[in-house]
């Protein structure tokens, strides 16, 4: 039996923090019982902590389309260096993944990737808003989650169709089937390329307003007391939407939120220089909005941080800003952006990015911790001491877009087992 | 090298010093040969990336003018052409080699994202709603010309600000300028973020039109991203325009400016166009004088210098030029031009007009 151990960590997880030995057999990839004996391979772990492996809810990984801008494999590579070992794939690929074909393509690629896959779906047949794509085959296939990402579903009563539709869908894992949204009432939004506000007054750029977003949030709070559906909010980025849910989730209605680290760490300001790297949508908020999405992740009102990794080639954003396409890249930052930005201990921050995403993603069984014998050793080595600059090139995506370039951050994962085996060692991927 | 990307990126004296060296430019252009050799050897690019008919034939005039080599490169920047970067773009006009690069273009930022790419002196000839700095320098160039300064000066902007080039490089040079700027339109043409403005706003014009050193008046595109802003042109011209019973109750001193073309009839009457206070051609005529020096500043000997006094040795050569009857045959190596009895009075008359307005 081969065996993989990782010495001298202090395991922290949903259970708490304790120090221990993991022993984990390779050809299961589980855990099991630390027996004292030595391992046929041993990964330091000493002055770090061990955690469950990060889940991302929200990522672009290109393939099937845009094979230059990112590749399911490279998407992986990226997600696994930055300690992710799930990633729910979005279905804004080309073809779109609305379809079971698109589906089991995903599915066949990221057969061999760094982290686990999990593909969502289109709500609408190639996103356009007008008809439901085949959720029921789709969710045999496994898809649990569903989403027109990249624009919001703007049509309400096919929006509370496709909740009632997917609430009644039965799937044999007991998972919930959950309707993912980008919040953003495209006719109030429409041509806006960045907040508006001050920042867009001065630089003449056209803005949509936070009200653009809050519509839709509330339009789909309404939609899930109406329906009693399953509504996870994407990226929230506005004070305003943050209130909303944190009223829903009072009412004890069915609503989850993300926020991204972008828009708990970044204001509008930062598109002063016309640099489309700082575009993305929902666009860069003010700081009255970086605080609320802070504190939303810290009470509990925003479940989860999510990356909305969206790679672009570097000639799609050298554009000029209003038309560049939107997005930025994430996997590798995310977990030091929330050490770093949200004052939170390392347990809460597992919450938000192990713990409550894997529930969200139906990944609970393999995924989120709790860490002891008998689960799916998928893991992060993560060390809290390390103080570095993000260096926005130095990535394993093929995308090279990251707003974070030169920010100094605290935290830094080292280690990320995937299913027992060790495919990231010392801040290196090992294929 | 320098560019001239915006009207907020300047100083008030470096805003003056660009008005003080067009007024010399507007005597060269009234000289039989209106032609000197400052920019003799240098090339300048007019990139337009959105059409300008005006603009252009005013940068274009203003560096023949100065004779530099003037190359038109005119593409679309409609969403058909999104498949060439403008880096791309700028890297291949630049590999030609060219001294300064006069930027048109759609998009906001556009000039300034230019500047990473080129060694060039970018000089922004209008950037999407942003800025139009030297529209801003031709209107500043104008009031002065009629008023004698802006210091005081009740100023009305009427429109569409929102979507304006013009109204943001204008507040900020009028306000730069001592001027007291009051903004006028329905709030569908108003920024989002107009309360951190350095203006007033004004819902109507009546209410503020008898105080008015100069009425602003903004072209009006009634409809954006296929929305109208307000119902109709009619109502526009009832509610905003500046009819001839509105031009009635302007001040007497008051200028009339529009920065072109004028939809007749809807931001101005006919009649008012015709009006003694309207100062429409003398903002096209001031165009080509402010060009010339924007370019004379950036390409020429005289590139700003915060502590520089005004140019000594190129007014010189400006003289000396004139003394030749062929003005382009003038050799560049004479700067410190010893040149002929009637240019050495001509530069003391320019310099000295330029010193006294410094004084001022």
């Amino acid at each position: 039996m081969s065996t993989l151990a990782l010495r001298g960590g202090t395991v922290v997880d949903s259970k708490g923090e304790r120090k221990a030995d993991l022993v984990i057999d390779q050809a299961s990839g589980r855990l099991i019982e630390a027996d004292g004996v030595s391992a046929d391979q041993e990964l330091d772990a000493s002055g770090c902590a061990v955690v469950p492996g990060f889940v991302d809810l929200h990522v672009h990984l290109r393939q099937p389309g845009n094979e230059a801008a990112e590749t399911i494999e490279s998407g992986s590579r990226s997600a696994a260096l930055g300690g992710f070992t799930a990633i729910v794939s979005m279905p804004n690929t080309d073809p779109c993944t609305d379809s079971a074909a698109v589906v089991n393509d995903v599915m066949a690629l990221a057969a061999n990737a760094l982290c686990e896959i999990k593909p969502s779906a289109a709500i609408t047949l190639g996103r356009d808003g007008v008809a439901l794509a085949p959720m029921g085959e789709l969710a045999a296939l496994g898809v649990r989650m569903f989403t027109d990402d990249g624009t919001g579903l703007q049509d309400d009563q096919l929006m509370r169709r496709a909740l009632e539709y997917a609430s009644s869908l039965v799937v044999d894992d007991g998972a919930d089937i959950v309707l993912s949204q980008h919040c953003e009432a495209s006719a109030l939004s429409q041509g806006g390329v960045m907040h508006e506000g001050g920042w867009s007054s001065r630089l003449g750029l056209p803005g949509q307003p936070a009200e653009a977003e809050e519509l839709m949030v509330m339009r789909d709070i309404a939609l899930s007391r109406l329906t009693g559906g399953r509504v996870h909010l994407q990226h929230l980025s506005t004070a305003g939407s943050v209130e909303m849910v944190r009223q829903a989730k009072a009412d004890g209605l069915p609503v989850t939120a993300e926020a991204t680290p972008h828009h708990f760490s970044l204001t509008d300001a930062a598109c002063a220089g016309y640099d489309p790297v700082f575009k993305v949508h929902p666009p860069l908020r003010t700081d009255v909005d970086v605080e609320a999405i802070r504190t939303g992740l810290r009470d509990g009102t925003i479940d989860a941080v999510a990356t909305d990794h969206a790679p672009h080639t570097a000639d799609a954003k050298e554009l000029p800003f209003d038309q560049a396409p939107p997005g930025m890249i994430g996997l590798e930052t995310a977990f030091a952006l929330a050490y770093t930005h949200l004052g939170l201990s390392l347990m809460e921050i597992v919450r938000l990015l192990a713990t409550n995403p894997a529930r969200i993603a139906g990944l609970s069984d393999r995924h989120g911790g709790p860490i002891v014998p008998g689960r799916l050793a998928n893991l992060a080595v993560v060390d809290l001491s390390e103080q570095w600059v993000v260096d926005g090139a130095a990535t394993a995506s093929l995308s090279s877009n990251s707003p974070f370039h030169g920010h100094s951050v605290t935290g830094r994962v080292r280690h990320t087992i995937f299913e027992g085996e060790p495919v990231v060692i010392d801040g290196k991927a090992t294929r | 090298m320098s560019n001239l990307l915006d009207i907020e990126g300047l100083e008030r004296r470096e805003l003056e010093h660009y008005l003080e060296l067009a007024e010399s430019f507007a005597e060269v252009q009234t000289r039989s040969i209106p032609k000197v050799p400052v920019l003799r050897g240098k090339t300048v690019v007019l990139a337009f990336f959105e059409d300008s008919t005006r603009t252009r034939m005013s940068f274009d005039l203003a560096a023949r003018r100065l004779s530099a080599d003037v190359v038109n490169f005119a593409v679309s920047s409609s969403s058909t052409t999104k498949g060439e970067s403008l880096r791309d773009t700028v890297e291949t006009i630049s590999a030609m080699g060219v001294d300064g690069i006069v930027v048109r273009h759609s998009s906001s930022g556009a000039p300034q994202r230019i500047t990473e790419w080129t060694d060039a002196a970018v000089i922004n000839a209008g950037d999407g709603w942003h800025q139009h700095p030297t529209q801003a320098l031709l209107d500043c160039y104008t009031i002065r010309r009629r008023l004698g300064s802006l210091e005081g000066k009740q100023i009305a902007i009427c429109g569409d600000i929102k979507h304006s080039r013009v109204a943001r490089s204008n507040i900020a040079a009028f306000t730069k300028l001592g001027a007291e700027v009051t903004v006028v339109g329905p709030r569908t043409l108003m920024p989002a973020d107009l309360a951190a403005w350095p203006v007033r706003y004004s819902p109507g014009i009546d209410e503020i039109i008898g105080d008015l050193d100069v009425a602003y008046m903004l072209r009006i595109q009634q409809e954006r991203q296929g929305a109208p802003l307000f119902p109709s042109v009619r109502e526009y011209r009832s509610l905003y325009g500046l009819t001839r019973a509105r031009a009635e109750r302007l001040p007497a001193r008051a200028l009339i400016m529009h920065p072109g073309p004028v939809n007749r009839g809807v931001e101005l009457d006919p009649e008012v166009m015709d009006d003694e206070r309207t100062v429409v051609l003398d903002q096209v005529t001031a165009g080509v004088s402010v060009r010339m020096a924007v370019l004379y500043r950036l390409l020429g000997p005289g590139q700003f210098d915060e502590t520089s006094k005004p140019p000594e040795t190129s007014l010189a050569e400006l003289a000396a030029s004139t003394a030749s009857s062929e003005p382009v045959g003038e050799s560049p190596a004479a700067e410190n031009v010893t040149s002929t009895d009637s240019a050495s009075g001509e530069v003391a008359t320019s310099f000295d007009a330029l010193t006294s307005e410094v004084a001022v």
